[in-house]
């Protein structure tokens, strides 16, 4: 860090003459930077990264980006454009700054750069970017569990021309009632605990031909002509039975629409599953936010402090970095006007430094809560294998320390709805800290963030109605308003009745 | 390693495709706060769009989300002051969107009505929608037409301009090749050869021969260089175009507008506000269109657009002077036989005594078979517009028109009292008409 400059280094910085000088870059210089950052990265910090590909792109390309959340190419829908004219008015209004960067978790693993960034803004970006989020991608296992880096572009290049090729067949608003159906299940329309061999792009385009071909045999009507079964007797084998054969209870929707709906067409189970293919290869993002930015704001401060250190880049610039850097990693008190929720970008960071702290220079404290980690001095080893093995809800679980519970000034409340009041359940102080703690990391739970649906049982053979299940937990139930108009968008894939029974957990 | 890559030159607007798609799905209420703007601004100062705001409703994406309002749950924040455990602190009174320690996690987007901007050109693509000059192909436009040039392959002669430099480069260079051309190259290096020998002071009698041999080569090279030509006049190829007859429309608009003293600021305003509407339909739709604009106040004038809508005169009324000028011009510069001539009028219907009677005679006379369309717009005090709610009353003027418009079917005439009336009443004038014109 720059306050631990040792006198070697302070004479090295004078022999080193600095990588840029001003607020302009070029592509020279970039390259030249980059390449001092990544030999931080590599020999210092010793990071796993995809090769980088940096793509500097202008403002308007950038709000493009943002309306197709993030991804470089992606279908057609009118919601993208939604969020495109809103990001566009709130973006001219001078409301929303923009990113500095998007990074996409592909290999190679894709940057986008703004135009508008000085060379230090763009050193930053490069070292947040391309290489903390990269080592997050490439280790985190929930990404390599469940993403296919090397395939996704691949993918939305081909879900594009899929979606692209249906609109010209059978109208852009027949295609656009399938999407916006879709997009309403899109939350449910992921694996949580297994997941399926992906196919790879040519087993997808013969999968779809076999499809069409079955579809052309057969006569769909087929189902109505079966007769139903006579004997309610054995009504509760059959149910069973059916059950076994359906894989139910089944918590992907979309899933299972595409798979068992009496009525879709097989390019619209198609359209399903580009949207549920979509949805999975995000799902990890949504459970590593914390850990991911943070990773990222780790690295960055690490990286741009040993370039400062090593003399290749100014006080200006290091200085310039550090105000941008502080932007980011700001948390607003809860009674402050800004306050929008716990900023993943400080929480992530202030607990990566953390585990930095304990590593080094442990306190009793320290001892007493982490001993496997106090005191080991090889804080970077530490970091990395929390990088690869936790996400948000687990890492909170496992690294959040009462220094940083002190810091944040963090406490827990509870509240029942049927109560005027909220209840303190807990602040920063010694019989605090653990449900603090427990409460926080739930707070980054996905599963007890996102409603639990099932689908629990379908009668295809007789009225097929559609039966869903939400289990509740702590009595939350679910908005009344937005299930009625999802249950319609499910109609629509199904066909047929869909019901929903809400049951206590 | 790392790759750069500059984006910056791609094409933007990558998002254009679903805005449209978005602007189709939202098109009711886009079209409800154009019809708003033209009734509360000039339509000439719609250089900025339009902002348009949707309720939020209409464009939900809805999904399947935990209700706030049952259920405990348990919150984790930061930045305590003086909480201890087991404190109660008050929920805010509305119960949403409450900041005490909340944190807004799973309700996304908010609920606040969707406000966007129109671009200008899809502001004015809805703003004229479904508009047409009335009768436009009608009379004797079929025999009207101008010859175009179009692409239609190469040829082997045409003009120095029209030369397909590729196609005629890709011709040479395959004549070149199969006759064996000796490339400038080769020359090029044997002359060096040849150089390099003569240079040796004293060459033995082996060097001696070589050269000559080199000498003889390079003779034969240049001979057949000189033979095999570069390029040839077989090798030309023009780009060759075919003259098409099109049919074209070919069209006159007449603006006259009455700038009498009895027109007041107000009345003015809304004449012109009528005619810019007017004209920058017209230059929308119609790329062919000429437009004349005629002012009258005692006596008419033809004058250009700039004056017409800008410059000041005053002076008594004659509105028959307007048309007589406008027959004039039609017989000067706009044959009837040749031009779709189409007339729109504003007045306050003020007119000098016994002057609507000629009005009428020039009308039924001579303008009315010679134009397509006649559209009066008549400029009524606001009070006055309660007066005469019915068409049938009103001055001088306007019971003379009246009969103008029983006799033709080619006449419309409305009232405008307020600057809300502008639109409609356009609306109305040039709406698409298909099925009364397939009832004719």
């Amino acid at each position: 860090m720059a306050t631990r400059t040792t006198r070697a280094n302070r004479t090295a910085r004078k022999n080193k003459q600095p990588l840029f000088d001003g607020a302009d870059w070029t592509f020279d210089t970039l390259r030249v930077v980059y390449d001092a950052i990544e030999e931080v990265a590599r020999k210092d910090l010793e990071l796993d990264f995809y090769t980088n590909q940096i793509e500097i792109i202008s403002s308007e390309q950038m709000l493009d980006a943002y309306s197709s959340i993030g991804m470089p190419l992606m279908y057609r829908h009118w919601s993208f454009g939604k969020h495109f004219v809103s990001n566009e008015v709130h973006y001219r209004k001078g409301a929303m700054g923009l990113a500095y960067e998007i990074v996409i978790n592909s290999d190679p693993c894709i940057s986008y750069c703004m135009e508008e960034n000085t060379m230090a803004m763009q050193t930053l970006v490069m070292a947040h970017a391309a290489f903390g989020h990269n080592h997050f991608f490439k280790t985190n296992h929930l990404f390599r569990q469940w993403t296919d880096a090397a395939g996704i572009l691949d993918y939305l290049e081909y879900a594009r021309g899929f979606i692209a090729r249906c609109e010209e067949r059978h109208g852009v608003s027949e295609v656009e009632r399938v999407i916006d159906a879709a997009h309403a299940l899109m939350p449910h329309g992921v694996f949580r605990y297994r997941r399926p061999r992906s196919p790879s792009l040519r087993e997808e385009r013969e999968r779809r031909k076999e499809r069409r071909e079955y579809e052309e045999q057969t006569v769909s009507y087929l189902w109505s002509t079966v007769p139903g079964s006579e004997h309610s007797a054995k009504a509760d084998a059959e149910m069973r039975e059916r059950k076994r054969e359906l894989h139910l209870p089944e918590e992907n929707l979309l899933y299972f629409l595409e798979h068992y709906s009496p009525v879709l067409r097989p390019w619209q189970r198609e359209v399903l599953r580009i949207i549920r293919n979509i949805a999975q290869y995000f799902y990890p993002q949504k459970q590593t936010k914390l850990m991911n930015e943070g990773c990222a704001t780790f690295v960055h401060f690490h990286i741009v402090n040993a370039l400062h250190e090593k003399g290749l880049i100014t006080d200006g610039a290091l200085l310039e970095i550090l105000h941008s850097h502080t932007n980011v990693i700001f948390q607003p008190d809860f009674d402050d006007p800004r306050f929008s929720g716990i900023n993943p970008y400080a929480l992530g960071f202030a607990m990566m430094r953390d585990i930095q702290r304990i590593c080094q220079t442990p306190e009793e404290e320290d001892r007493e809560w982490f001993p496997d980690i106090a005191g080991s001095k090889d804080w970077k080893g530490v970091l990395k294998e929390a990088w690869a093995n936790y996400r948000d809800e687990s890492f909170i679980q496992q690294f959040l320390s009462p220094a940083v519970i002190r810091q944040f000034h963090m406490f827990a409340v509870s509240d029942n709805a049927d109560d005027p009041y909220y209840t303190v359940t807990g602040i920063h102080d010694e019989r605090g800290f653990r449900k603090v703690r427990e409460v926080f990391a739930q707070n980054h739970d996905l599963s007890t963030l996102e409603p639990y649906i099932q689908v629990v049982d379908v009668d295809l053979l007789g009225d097929r109605q559609l039966k869903l299940q939400h289990t509740r937990r702590n009595g939350i139930s679910l908005d009344e308003e937005q299930k009625e108009s999802t249950i319609a968008h499910l109609r629509t894939l199904w066909g047929y009745e869909v019901k929903m029974e809400e049951v206590a957990a | 390693m790392g790759h750069f890559v500059d984006r910056r030159l791609n094409p933007k607007d990558k998002s254009l495709g679903n805005r449209r798609r978005f602007l189709k799905r939202v098109r009711s209420h886009v079209k409800k706060a154009v019809d708003e703007a033209v009734r509360t601004r000039g339509i000439a100062d719609t250089d900025s769009g339009e902002e348009v705001v949707v309720p939020a409703d209409s464009i939900a994406e809805p999904s399947f989300r935990h209700s706030r309002k049952a259920g405990r749950r348990d919150y984790a924040s930061t930045g305590n002051k003086s909480y201890q455990a087991g404190d109660k602190i008050k929920k805010p009174p509305s119960g949403e969107g409450g900041d005490g320690g909340k944190e807004g996690s799973d309700s996304g987007e908010g609920e606040d009505d969707f406000l966007f901007v129109l671009s200008r050109d899809e502001f004015l693509d809805l703003f004229f929608e479904d508009m047409e000059l009335p009768n436009l192909v009608k009379r004797g436009l079929k025999q009207i037409e101008v010859t175009k040039p179009f692409r239609a392959g190469f040829s082997i002669t045409g003009s120095p301009s029209n030369i397909n430099v590729e196609r005629t480069m890709r011709n040479a260079l395959g004549r070149r090749l199969a006759l064996k051309r000796p490339k400038d190259l080769e020359v090029r290096a044997l002359r060096e050869e040849i150089f390099k020998m003569e240079k040796i002071s004293k060459p033995t009698q082996e060097q001696r021969l070589e050269l000559s041999v080199l000498h003889e080569l390079l003779e034969d090279l240049l001979r057949r260089q000189k033979v095999i030509s570069y390029i040839d006049p077989l090798d030309v190829r023009y780009n060759y175009f075919e003259m098409r007859p099109e049919p074209r429309e070919r069209a006159v608009m007449f603006c006259l507008m009455d700038v009498s003293a009895s027109m007041g600021e107000r009345e003015k305003d809304l004449a012109k506000r009528f005619f810019v509407l007017l004209h920058l339909f017209l230059s929308r739709r119609y790329k062919s269109v000429d437009l004349v604009f005629v002012r009258h106040t005692h006596n008419a004038k033809e004058v250009d657009e700039e004056t017409f809508f800008y410059a000041r005169e005053t002076g008594g009324t004659v509105v028959s002077t307007a048309l007589v000028e406008a027959r004039q011009i039609i017989e000067d510069r706009y044959p009837a036989s040749e031009w779709n001539i189409y007339i729109a009028q504003a007045s306050d219907g003020e007119n000098y005594s016994g002057d609507s009677k000629k009005c009428v005679q020039i009308l039924n006379e001579e303008l009315m078979k010679d134009c397509q369309y006649f559209a009066y717009v008549e400029i009524v005090d606001e009070a006055e517009a309660e007066f005469l709610n019915s068409e049938e009353n009103g001055i001088e003027l306007w019971r003379e028109y009246r009969r103008v418009a029983g006799r033709w079917p080619n006449f419309a005439m409305k009232r405008i009292a307020r600057p809300g009336d502008i639109y409609p009443v356009f609306r109305e004038l040039f709406a698409k008409k298909t099925a009364e014109d397939n009832g004719h």
